[in-house]
C-alpha cells in the first residue's frame, strides 16, 4: 500500500468517526454556552440512538422504504429534544446539582431503552434495519485527483450534514441576536435579565437544541455503523463528545476539529495493523495512540480551555 | 474560578466512573441489564407444569449471565437446551436471571439450597463465583459454560462439570467454505479480544481455509474489543478495500460493523461476504437486495446443557471432567442456513467434517499447533 491508499482509507475513515461526536458535541456547545452543563450527552445519544432504530423499522412496516432512517433521524432529534427536558426542568427550574441531573440522564436513557426494548422485541436486542444510509461518492466531486477519494468517496450524507451544521452553528451562535443572548446568558446572567432577556427561557432552548443535536448523534451512529440498538450500541461515545467540546475550547470550529482529531486517531490506530509498513509496530502502542494524542493535545497544546463564566450555576432571579 | 474547577474535576470524575462501568461491560458480549432482574421469582413458565413423580425429585436449573435469557445467543440457546430436557424426562427444569455481576453468587447459592439435583452457570464471567459455591456445597452438581474452573492447586473440582467446545473444529470447516468460494483468493479474519479462546477460531479457520486453497491469504486483526461496532466497520473496510472478499468474525458486537460494511459493499456490487459466529447470523446479513451472510460456525450450547442433564439423570454426572463439544456431538457446526454456500463446498464441509470425526485431521488450536500444521501441508 502506498501512502495514498493509506489516506484514501484513513481519510474516510475519520470523516465517519468523527460525525456523531460531532453532532453530540455541537449540541453540548449550545447547553454549556448558555450556562448548563450538560454530562447527560451520553444518555442523549443512547436515547437517540434506540428511538433512530426504532422508527426506523416502524416506517420500514409502513413501506416507507429508502426514506425510513432519514425521517426517524428527525424522530430521534425530537425524541432527544424532549428527553432532554428531564435536565432541562431539574436544572433550570428547580436548581439542581447540573452534574447530578446529568448524571441521572444517562442512567435513565440505558434502563429506560433496554427496558422497552425487551418489552417490544422480547429480547436484549432490536431486530436489524435493512434501509440504512449508505456511502456514496458525491457526483464530480469524487473524480477530483487525490482529494476526491479522499473527502467525496465512500462517506455517508450525514457526515456532510454534520460539517455544514459545524458552519451554521458558529454563525447562529456569533452572528445573530439570538446567538449573542445565548452567550451573554452562559456568561453573566444577571446582566442578561437587566437587559431584558429572559435567562431561563434562554437555557430551556439551549438544552433542547442540545438534547435535539445529541439524539440525532445516537441515531447517526446506530443508523449508518451499528445496524440496530443493544444496552451497548453506545458505549462511551457521548462522552467523547464531551471531551471534544472542551477540548474545542466551546467554540463550533474547534469542536469541529477535536472531533476530526479523534477521529483521525481513531482510523490510523485500526487501520495500522494492515498497512505493511505500519504492520511491524507492536498492536498496543496503536490502540493507546488516541488516548496519548489527546492527553498531549490537551496537556501542552492547546493552552486553557475556559468555559463560560456562568456555567454550572443555577439562575436565581435577584441573587448575587 | 476553583469552584468552576471542582465543577470540571466532578464532571471528570464523574464521566471516569461511568466510563470504567462502561468498560466492564464490554467483556461480557452481553448488554448490561439494568431491567429484567425483577422477575426471578415468576419465571416457571415451564416447570410448573412439571410433575416431579416419575423421576423422583430430579431438577436442572440454570443463572444466567447478564445478557438475559434472551440475549439471542447462549444463554438463550442454554435454556432452549434445558426446556427440551425438562419436555423429554419430565423433570422440573428453571432458570434465574442475572441483573449484575454482583447476583452471581447468590443465584447459584439459591439452586444450591433449593437441592437442585444440576446447577448450570452459563458463561465464564462465573467463573469465580461458581468456584466459590461448588466448594461449599460440596455435595450439590454444578456444571459451568465456557471455561474451565480449576481450585488453587490447579486441580478441576470434583462436583463441577467443565462444558467447553471445539471451537476450532466449526471455524475448520466455515474456513473451508471460505477457502472454497473466495474469489481474491483473500480471506480475512476479525477476533474480538486476543485470548485462548478467540485464537482457538482463529487457528482452526487459518486450518480450514489453508486446506483447501493453499495459496490464499488470510488476513488477521483483532479488534480488541467486542462491543465497539465502529471499530468493526472499520477493520472490516480495510481488509475489503487490500483485497479480502470473505470476512469470518468471532467479536461480538463489534461483528455488528463488519455486516454494515459487507452490505454497503455488496450495494455497491461488489462480491463480498461475512461468516458469522455462535449462531445462524443470516438474519443479520439480509438486505434489500441480497445477503451477505456466507454462512456461521455455531456452537450448539443447547446440545451441551442437553447432554450434560441426561448423564446426570442417568447416574454418569460428569463431576471434574472438561467435556469438549465438537463434530460428533453436534456441539459446533455450520449454520442450517445454506443458501450462499455452493453445493461443491457442502459436499467439502462433509468430507473434512468426516475426515476430522476420524482423526485423520488434527485442526490446530494455538499457534504453535498452527505452525505444525501449516508444515506438514
Amino acid at each position: 500500500m502506498d501512502i495514498l491508499s493509506i489516506l484514501y482509507t484513513i481519510v474516510p475513515a475519520a470523516l465517519i468517526a468523527a460525525t456523531p461526536l460531532l453532532f453530540t458535541a455541537l449540541g453540548g456547545l449550545f447547553s454549556e454556552r448558555a450556562g448548563i452543563v450538560n454530562i447527560g450527552l451520553e444518555g442523549l445519544m443512547v436515547i437517540g440512538a434506540f428511538s433512530g432504530i426504532l422508527a426506523t423499522l416502524w416506517f420500514e412496516t409502513l413501506g416507507m422504504g429508502a426514506a425510513s432512517p432519514w425521517l426517524a433521524l428527525l424522530v430521534a432529534m425530537v425524541v432527544g429534544a424532549v428527553f432532554s427536558l428531564f435536565h432541562a426542568v431539574a436544572s433550570i427550574t428547580l436548581r439542581a446539582d447540573q452534574i447530578v441531573s446529568g448524571v441521572a440522564l444517562n442512567f435513565l436513557a440505558v434502563g429506560l431503552s433496554v427496558f422497552l426494548v425487551r418489552e417490544i422485541f422480547e429480547r436484549g436486542q432490536t431486530d436489524y434495519i435493512s434501509a440504512r444510509i449508505f456511502r456514496i461518492n458525491v457526483p464530480f466531486l469524487s473524480d477530483i485527483p487525490v482529494l476526491g477519494p479522499m473527502f467525496f468517496s465512500r462517506i455517508y450524507v450525514t457526515t456532510y450534514i454534520a460539517f455544514i451544521l459545524a458552519v451554521i452553528v458558529w454563525y447562529v451562535v456569533f452572528k445573530t441576536p439570538f446567538g449573542l443572548r445565548l452567550r451573554s446568558v452562559g456568561e453573566h446572567p444577571m446582566a442578561a435579565d437587566t437587559m431584558g432577556i429572559k435567562v431561563n427561557r434562554m437555557r430551556y432552548i439551549a438544552v433542547m437544541l442540545s438534547g435535539a443535536f445529541g439524539g440525532i448523534g445516537g441515531a447517526v451512529f446506530a443508523i449508518t455503523t451499528a445496524g440496530n440498538f443493544a444496552g451497548n450500541t453506545i458505549v462511551g461515545q457521548g462522552f467523547m463528545a464531551l471531551a471534544a467540546l472542551i477540548f474545542g475550547k466551546w467554540h463550533p470550529f474547534g469542536v469541529m476539529g477535536a472531533a476530526l482529531f479523534f477521529g483521525l486517531a481513531q482510523a490510523l490506530s485500526i487501520s495500522a495493523q494492515q498497512i505493511p509498513a505500519l504492520a511491524q509496530i507492536p498492536q498496543v502502542y496503536m490502540l493507546i495512540l488516541p488516548y496519548v494524542l489527546t492527553i498531549l493535545a490537551l496537556a501542552g497544546f492547546v493552552g486553557k480551555a475556559e468555559g463560560p463564566k456562568a456555567i454550572g450555576k443555577p439562575y436565581e432571579k435577584g441573587s448575587r | 474560578m476553583k469552584k468552576r474547577f471542582m465543577t470540571l474535576l466532578t464532571s471528570v470524575l464523574a464521566a471516569g466512573t461511568l466510563l470504567a462501568a462502561c468498560g466492564e461491560g464490554d467483556n461480557n458480549e452481553g448488554d448490561t441489564t439494568p431491567v429484567g432482574g425483577n422477575n426471578n421469582n415468576d419465571n416457571n413458565n415451564n416447570g410448573e407444569e412439571v410433575t416431579q413423580e416419575e423421576t423422583g425429585d430430579f431438577s436442572a436449573r440454570m443463572v444466567t449471565d447478564v445478557g438475559g435469557v434472551d440475549d439471542r445467543s447462549f444463554n438463550e440457546s442454554a435454556w432452549d437446551g434445558l426446556q427440551e430436557f425438562g419436555a423429554d424426562f419430565d423433570v422440573e427444569v428453571d432458570y434465574i436471571q442475572s441483573s449484575d455481576a454482583s447476583d452471581y453468587a447468590p443465584n447459584l447459592n439459591r439452586l444450591a439450597r433449593d437441592n437442585t439435583s444440576i446447577s448450570f452457570a452459563i458463561g465464564f464471567l462465573m467463573e469465580d463465583d461458581i468456584r466459590d459455591v461448588a466448594q461449599r456445597h460440596e455435595d450439590m452438581n454444578f456444571a459451568i459454560v465456557d471455561t474451565v474452573v480449576t481450585d488453587d492447586d490447579g486441580n478441576t473440582l470434583s462436583n463441577l462439570a467443565n462444558i467447553t467446545f471445539a471451537e476450532h473444529e466449526g471455524s475448520f470447516l466455515v474456513g473451508v467454505v471460505a477457502g472454497l468460494q473466495t474469489e481474491s483468493d483473500h480471506v480475512a479474519f476479525i477476533g474480538g479480544v486476543e485470548s485462548p479462546l478467540i485464537k482457538k477460531f482463529e487457528n482452526g479457520f487459518k486450518a480450514g481455509v489453508l486446506s483447501v486453497n493453499p495459496d490464499a491469504e488470510i488476513s488477521i486483526q483483532y479488534a480488541q474489543d467486542f462491543n465497539d461496532a465502529s471499530r468493526g466497520q472499520q477493520i472490516a473496510d480495510t481488509m475489503y478495500g487490500n483485497g479480502a472478499d470473505v470476512i469470518y468474525h468471532a467479536a461480538g458486537g463489534t461483528g455488528n460493523g463488519v455486516f454494515t460494511e459487507a452490505i454497503d459493499r455488496a450495494r455497491n456490487g461488489e462480491n463480498v461476504w461475512v461468516i458469522g459466529v455462535d449462531q445462524d447470523q443470516h438474519a443479520q446479513g439480509q438486505w434489500d437486495d441480497g445477503n451477505v451472510t456466507l454462512t456461521s460456525m455455531v456452537k450448539r450450547v443447547d446440545q451441551a446443557v442437553y447432554q450434560v442433564s441426561e448423564m446426570t439423570l442417568e447416574g454418569n454426572f460428569p463431576g471434574g471432567e472438561i467435556l469438549e463439544f465438537g463434530l460428533e456431538d453436534q456441539g459446533v457446526g455450520i449454520a442450517e442456513t445454506t443458501d450462499n454456500v455452493e453445493q461443491e463446498s457442502l459436499d467439502a464441509v462433509e468430507d473434512y467434517k468426516q475426515q476430522i470425526l476420524d482423526g485423520d485431521i488434527d485442526v490446530p488450536q494455538t499457534d504453535e499447533e498452527f505452525e505444525e500444521f501449516e508444515a506438514s501441508l
